[in-house]
């Protein structure tokens, strides 16, 4: 799983250094290994991914093992340890979506981006999967965009391909 | 028309600022509960109240508040759980987005009741926008005096925080929680020790649901006496319902515990009936977790007296019969939905969420997706129906926490009362592919729907 992609040399900027100072203060001293989930939530948001060179950074700043970053990082969902697509449409497939339309939708995307899920479209703009239940079951279909994660809902085939278009022109 | 204690402002413009909140009665309760109450008192009317915890256990809050451990100078912590995952649900969701004081000052009430100085909301990492409306809210109760140091001159410390998740649902049991809050991966622990006597970094510690925590607001303002007069028996006080599926109007509504099924499902008031005209087949009444339900036993108990949205009547009849309150994820299937399909998509959400700690979760919860693909796709064997049976029986009950129970009952429950559908599965492997089962005839009973007009 933590296969070593290409290896950037990272580097946090000091604005990413001190929202880093201010999660840590949010919990009692000795006690700073707490800020690891929103930590790398801000690396990710920043690098679009998280590479060992970024979790190895991470660790030294909480002084902790890097192991310690891996195994969060493996264990969560929301972390990626391989680079996206700057979009990264994340649709809920989940009872409740399915009930009104997800799985259609899911082709339709596919169909749309020309790619599979988890997979990069060639421009690099692009990757979907799909997720768990993302808590708007009334809504449904829905899908997000981190690192915001923006959220879509009540969606038809028309109104995702109204979306992919807007993306691509930002 | 219902009361409502929770969403009786929701509508109001500008209502998730604090001025407005403030301007329609908001932040009474923190006043009346830090100026003329001690901490005991304020647990002693949520005693009163009935309030049971409304993340799905249901288990009653101010026994919970009771049970904490208070050894002198060590710390103790609320967190409340805001990491609404649960298939079904998302009542959470919308009380954030749209009336954040609301938890807020459900917090503060809450932090002083139980003596802590530190509190966290931990909201599942997916909810960014709310994360950021909380971290909002926050903002401006601090700068109104309502957090920090010496709260309204009462000498009353408070630091309250967002703690957003990585993204799994395991996180919602309250030791995993914990776990994720402490930076590590979301395993449950063992009980006992119960979080009230250590929890985080040890210390004794109340895990309570948003819902649960933002109803303390009334409580607190009316008194627990006035709102265990709303509901009926032990089910007293208005719950948020999360409606989903097959419905002319799904979303979230409040209602007062003890209100019938088939009002809520079929009145104008509420869901508005089954939408597209058709008919309903099932519900899940509680969020995934908990035994679907045929139409019949949804809308009736066994003895034919209706059944009614309160924690004991959607329980009567146990299992064999009933279902359970759960978390309030009302999820409809109308006459087209396939349950084979909706139980192996249940199934690989449990498989996809087992934090793989315990071997019959970690396990089970693989094989019974495999075997319920297999019979949905035309593969499956007659004897295959048994399998998943035993393989349910095998995970509930052995698990360190209920995810493994949460992942055999939907299972367990979908044969149970759907057999004949499993078994067609398995007799027309090439029909079943692209045709639909229908209502055949377990689900008489089944209510026309009046609404014809769908959305």
């Amino acid at each position: 799983m933590l296969k070593v992609e290409e290896q950037q040399p990272v580097e946090f900027s000091s604005a990413l250094k001190e929202k880093f100072d201010e999660i840590i203060s949010r919990y009692p001293k000795g006690k700073q290994k707490s800020a690891l989930l929103p930590m790398l939530h801000e690396v990710q948001a920043e690098l679009g991914w998280l590479s060992p060179n970024a979790m190895d950074k991470v660790a030294a700043y909480l002084d902790i093992q890097s192991i310690e970053v891996y195994e969060v990082a493996s264990f969560y969902s929301m972390y990626f340890l391989k680079p996206q697509g700057k979009y990264m449409l994340e649709v809920c497939r989940t009872g409740p979506c399915c009930l009104v339309g997800a799985e259609k939708l899911m082709n339709h995307i596919e169909k749309n981006l020309g790619v599979k899920e988890g997979e990069v479209t060639s421009d690099g703009l692009f990757s979907w999967r799909g997720v768990e239940c993302l808590a708007a079951c009334g809504y449904g279909p829905v899908l997000q965009i981190g690192p915001e994660y923006t959220f879509y809902e009540n969606l038809n085939e028309q109104k995702v391909d109204e979306l992919i278009q807007d993306l691509r022109k930002k | 028309m219902a009361r409502k204690l929770l969403l009786e402002h929701i509508n109001v413009p500008g209502i998730n600022t604090f001025d407005v909140y403030r301007q329609k009665g908001g932040y009474r309760a923190v006043e009346k509960a830090l100026k003329t109450l001690t901490p005991d008192e304020v647990v002693e009317e949520v005693k009163k109240s009935g309030l049971r915890g409304r993340g799905g256990a249901g288990f009653p809050t101010g026994m919970k508040w009771s049970f904490l451990a208070k050894p002198e100078g060590v710390a103790r912590y609320l967190v409340c759980n805001a990491d609404e995952s649960e298939p079904g649900t998302f009542k959470d969701r919308y009380l954030m987005t749209h009336i954040p004081h609301a938890l807020i000052e459900g917090m503060i009430v809450s932090s002083f009741a139980l003596g802590a100085n530190t509190s966290y909301i931990y909201v599942r990492g997916e909810m960014m926008p709310q994360i950021r409306i909380l971290e909002k809210a926050i903002a401006e109760a601090k700068n109104a005096g309502f957090l920090g140091k010496n709260i309204l001159g009462t000498g009353y410390d408070l630091e309250l925080y967002v703690q957003p998740g990585g993204g799994a649902y395991i996180c919602g049991e309250e030791t995993a929680l914990l776990e994720s809050l402490e930076g590590k991966r979301g395993n449950p622990r063992i009980k006992p020790p119960f979080p009230a006597i250590a929890g985080l970094y040890g210390c004794p510690t109340v895990v309570n649901n948003v819902e649960s925590i933002a109803a303390t607001v009334p409580i607190i303002n009316d008194g627990g006496d006035e709102y265990a007069k709303i509901g009926i028996g032990r089910s007293t006080g208005t719950k948020l319902i999360s409606a989903s599926g097959n419905l002319v109007r799904p979303g979230v509504y409040e209602i007062d515990l003890g209100l019938p099924v088939e009002e809520f499902i079929y009145s104008d008031e509420y869901c508005g009936g089954i939408a597209n005209g058709k008919r309903l087949k099932a519900t899940v009444a509680g969020g995934s977790s908990v035994p679907i339900l045929p139409a019949n036993l949804t809308l009736k108990l066994a003895n034919g007296e209706p059944r009614l949205m309160s924690y004991e009547s959607l329980s009567e009849g146990g299992f064999a019969t009933g279902s359970m309150m759960g978390s309030g994820g009302f999820i409809a299937f109308d006459e087209d939905q396939c349950i084979v399909r909706n139980t192996w998509n249940f199934s690989r959400f449990y498989h996809h969420e087992s934090c793989g700690q315990c071997s019959p979760c970690r396990e089970g919860t693989g094989w019974m997706e495999k075997v319920l693909h297999r019979i949905e796709y035309g593969h499956g064997k007659m004897s295959d129906i048994d399998l998943l049976v035993d393989v349910s029986k095998k995970i509930e009950g052995n698990t360190i926490c209920p995810l493994g129970d949460a992942a055999a009952w939907p299972v367990a429950s979908a044969i149970r009362h759907f057999r004949d559908e499993f078994e067609w599965h398995v007799k027309e492997p090439i029909k079943c592919l692209d045709t639909n089962y229908g209502l055949a005839n377990y689900a008489e009973p089944i209510v026309k729907a009046e609404v014809t007009t769908g959305n």
